[in-house]
């Protein structure tokens, strides 16, 4: 590998090739349990042409390209093939235009910048402090406010993209409308780096909103939250979060953080509007009536910001508080349509109690996104065979009641197994095609999403 | 200053280097309880929090990075290079990480079990590097009267004039450059140390309760009158000061530089000089000694001797800050009007999470604003010795932490740990600023001396 390294270096200089030991442990993995695959080398380009040039050269010498962001995936989608070239795109990170009149940003990264122009990038993924927009558009990220903002597929304008055979194109523009022929960008969007590498994108902002409101509900019942959750959006309340936390989510939380949730609590639903503030006010005032005519337990409005952090608190540090309990962590997606939510719940409970595994569920009930979160021990071969199991069984449920295996983490390595059943066999067909006719020698990012 | 080009440069140079043949296997992070290395789930939360990281954008100078490195060695995957002694020391130990991390990862532990296997391998060996080591941490800091005598010869040095005529003649010049930035780090040292300032116990008229001050080793060569203004703020605070005589360092400075079994010599050395069942508490006013210090109890907790104290120890130790929050501060009767800013020293936010006492203590000053200091959290670069170790990255922290200190307009940072006062201090120097450099603590004690006029 020694070889590829040193040609690469000549490309970019040696301070960006990385192929000591010590670097490719580091690169191994991303945000994903028990994944690992060691690269040749690993490449830091800076510029769309240097990204070109390297793939010409792996085109040319037929290595294997696995494009990287910031690595914080949690299907495995940028774990290196052994042997590959990692294109770690951290360095084009420039914000290269921001567009207040047409309410645009071209960026390599997602910034606070739309905020300090008084705008707003709505898609926020628990890894956006980090997260680079390249690896955002790859996996399609989602986030808290899918309910009423949609994800990071609805936000983007265009994009650059490198292909396999090294030519770069651009797709999409700033026309809100705009129908030239096939909408080619979406087929990158969440496509995972098999298809091309993203280096630039263009991304629409939209108004901050000026004003939100939390509240906090917590319910004895399973069945009340998710009739609150159905009984909100009938009342045509589109709240920006809709989320909640299963009884074992709640009682890490109260261990880890003592946010005084009730320890008998079956559900917890943190409940944001945001938007113009009388309306806000209006629908805060409506959504808490619901929950308590649901049955709610408690239901607190937060009267001043504190008072509206120390409320979410609880959802921000569900994931925290879980993985605080066990060695191993595997956080999964499964998704549901919204009708579903509370069998889906229930479900996810009875095949924990079956197979013996501690599963904490929380997620964005909103939009029907689930993240039940397995607590286990990559050690404990015996304990993984049984995780292996009840997740597939959640799987096949989801898929039975309407729903995806993955809402926002991707296939990646981790759901690959599953995704034959999940879609069938025509769908899967359409997406080898399509892969085989971009990247016929199969070298970007191979043996992920399908084989 | 050097540019984010040199900066990566020096960054890909720790890359670089050949391991030399030399390499060994893990001893300490192999005897660690697994559970510890096994909980980083690699979300990569830590990223953006750290500075090394966030200067060379590289993995492997990052925390979860230097984690697989250390799970590596520690599974017997990976030897103990001299690449992973020069990471393992590029990293400032500043606990960031910790803070942010989600899966709750005990990075500090790992962080001293890997430098301890780093020296036991002996990959980052040198002469010169095994002279400084021989000479500060195995000799002058184990012996406070030698550090003391070291440290009244500096100060004839400093005070006799001998020190600027040098300087004058440019005579540094002659020194090797590393050891010229070191130059221009020495701190003044005090005329007094602390038992010439504090008598073995002092009582206030309606004393409350009964505490053990810690006068530290540096902290009481170079800032002893910051110890005389915590035992003044004790006693304005109802606080018998009960202060052992010519105390020695807490051996925090060892345990974060690979000598566990010094550290743990030290830490029996310093419970001994307290009677724990006749004190409410033990008081430190030095934010890194502080996160060591809390730490006795697990670092001695199979000693069949000390196990218990230490347990005992680590109990009732407290930061001031947090004594006095806890206890209640009494305010001061005279209004003393300045703006100052604050600069959490890491091993207070991170290593003992304590942000908000400090802040109590300013408050509580009649007359005193405070103006946050933008990413006040983020570390200075002083970071123990690293100024000295790692000079190129240390003073890009340092010209960070400057320009944030001028965007608050302020002519006083507060900062309670001497580490960083004297990093700041020459950070000041550098940028030809008459900033005042203060420990929170002395502008509480100057407060309470106002009000006595």
């Amino acid at each position: 590998m020694q070889n590829v390294a040193a040609d690469l270096a000549q490309m970019l200089g040696a301070e960006r090739v990385l192929w000591e030991q010590e670097h490719l442990v580091t690169y191994g993995f991303d945000g994903t349990a028990a994944l690992y695959g060691e690269a040749g080398c690993i490449a830091l380009p800076k510029t769309t042409e240097e990204v070109s040039q390297i793939v010409r050269y792996a085109a040319k010498h037929r290595i294997p390209v696995v494009t990287r962001g910031s690595g914080t995936g949690l299907s495995g989608g940028s774990v290196p093939v052994p042997g590959c070239i990692v294109l770690c795109l951290v360095q084009m990170d420039r914000v290269l235009e921001l567009d207040p009149k047409n309410l645009t940003v071209v960026t390599q990264k997602v910034a606070e910048l739309a905020e300090a122009a008084g705008l707003l990038y709505p898609p926020d993924p628990g890894s956006m402090r980090i997260s680079t927009i390249g690896g955002n558009v790859a996996e399609n990220s989602g986030g808290l406010r899918g309910l009423k903002y949609g994800v990071t597929r609805d936000y983007v304008m265009g994009l650059e993209v490198v292909l396999a055979d090294s030519e770069t194109v651009v797709f999409g523009n700033k026309c809100v409308k705009d129908v030239e022929g096939y909408s080619m960008k979406d087929i990158f969007i969440g496509s995972e780096g098999t298809l091309g590498i993203i280096t630039k994108v263009l991304l629409q902002l939209v108004p901050k909103p000026a004003a939100k409101k939390t509240l906090l509900a917590t319910f004895s019942e399973m069945d009340a939250a998710a009739e609150t959750v159905s009984a909100i959006i009938a009342a045509k309340i589109i709240p920006c979060t809709l989320e909640f936390l299963d009884k074992i989510t709640i009682r890490c939380v109260e261990e880890y953080a003592h946010v005084g949730l009730p320890l008998d609590a079956e559900a917890v639903l943190l409940m944001e509007t945001d938007g113009h503030p009388a309306v806000v006010q209006e629908e805060a005032q409506q959504m808490a009536e619901i929950a308590r005519r649901h049955g709610a337990s408690t239901v607190q409005v937060a009267q001043t910001s504190e008072e509206a952090t120390r409320l979410s608190t609880a959802r921000r540090v569900a994931f925290s508080a879980l993985a605080r309990v066990s060695p191993t962590t595997i956080l999964e997606d499964a998704t549901v349509p919204r009708s579903e939510l509370a069998n889906m719940i229930r479900f996810i409970q009875q095949v924990a109690a079956r197979y013996e595994v501690a599963v904490g569920t929380f997620g964005h009930m909103g939009d029907g996104n689930l993240h039940p979160t397995f607590l286990t021990d990559e050690k404990n071969a015996a304990e993984m065979a049984r995780v292996e199991k009840a997740m597939t069984e959640i799987f096949e449920y989801a898929v039975k009641l309407g729903g995806t295996i993955t809402g926002e983490h991707g296939v990646g390595l981790a759901k690959k197994a599953f995704l034959p059943k999940a879609i069938g066999d025509a769908s899967l067909g359409l997406m080898r095609r399509l892969k085989r006719t971009l990247d016929p020698d199969n070298l970007l990012n191979p043996g992920k999403i399908f084989d | 200053m050097p540019t984010p080009e040199e900066l990566h440069e020096a960054a890909v140079r720790i890359g670089r280097s050949n391991p030399q043949g030399r390499g060994g296997a893990s001893k300490y992070l192999k005897r660690l309880d697994y559970s510890v290395l096994q909980q980083c789930i690699h979300c990569g939360m830590c990223l953006p929090t750290c500075p090394t990281y966030d200067e060379t954008k590289l993995e492997r100078n990052s925390p979860r990075g230097r984690i697989a490195l250390m799970r590596r060695v520690a599974d017997g995957q990976l030897e103990v290079t001299q690449a992973f002694g020069q990471e393992l020391y590029f990293c400032l130990g500043c606990l960031t990480c910790e803070t942010v991390c989600p899966a709750g990862v005990r990075y500090g532990e790992m962080f001293e079990h890997a430098r301890a296997d780093i020296e036991q391998a002996g990959v980052m060996r040198n002469p010169q590097r095994d002279l400084v080591r021989e000479l500060t941490l195995r000799w002058l800091f184990t012996r406070p009267q030698a550090l003391r005598a070291v440290g009244r010869l500096l100060r004839l040095y400093q005070a006799s004039g001998l020190e600027s005529l040098v300087r004058r003649l440019k005579l540094t010049a002659l020194l090797p450059s590393r050891l010229r930035a070191l130059e221009s780090l020495t701190p003044r040292v005090k005329r007094q140390f602390s038992d010439a300032l504090i008598r073995p116990v002092e009582t206030p008229a309606d004393q409350k309760h009964r505490v053990g001050l810690l006068t530290g080793c540096v902290q009481d060569l170079v800032f002893s009158h910051v110890n005389r203004d915590t035992a003044d703020a004790l006693l304005a605070n109802g606080c018998e000061v009960v202060t052992p005589r010519a105390q020695s360092c807490c051996g925090s400075i060892h345990a974060h530089n690979g000598e566990l079994e010094l550290a743990r010599q030290m830490a029996r050395r310093t419970l001994d000089a307290f009677d724990l069942d006749r004190l409410d508490a033990i008081i430190t006013n030095a934010a890194g000694c502080g996160t060591h210090l809390k730490n006795y109890g697990h670092l001695l907790h199979d000693d069949p001797v000390y196990a218990k104290r230490a347990a005992q120890w680590s109990a009732k130790l407290r930061d001031i800050h947090e004594w006095l929050a806890e206890i209640g501060i009494r305010a001061p009767a005279a209004s003393t009007p300045q703006t100052v800013t604050y600069h959490d020293a890491c091993h207070l936010c991170h290593g003992q999470k304590i942000t908000r006492q400090p802040r109590q203590v300013l408050a509580a000053i009649p007359g005193l604003k405070l103006v946050e200091l933008p990413e006040s959290t983020w570390c200075c670069g002083s970071a123990g010795i690293y100024n000295i170790t790692q000079p190129e990255m240390s003073q890009k922290l340092l010209g960070r932490k400057i320009s944030n200190i001028e965007k608050t307009g302020t002519a006083v940072v507060a900062s309670a740990n001497p580490g960083c006062s004297i990093q700041l201090q020459a950070g000041l120097g550098q940028a030809s600023k008459a900033w005042r450099i203060v420990h929170p603590i002395s502008l509480l004690a100057e407060a309470y001396r106002e009000g006595l006029k």
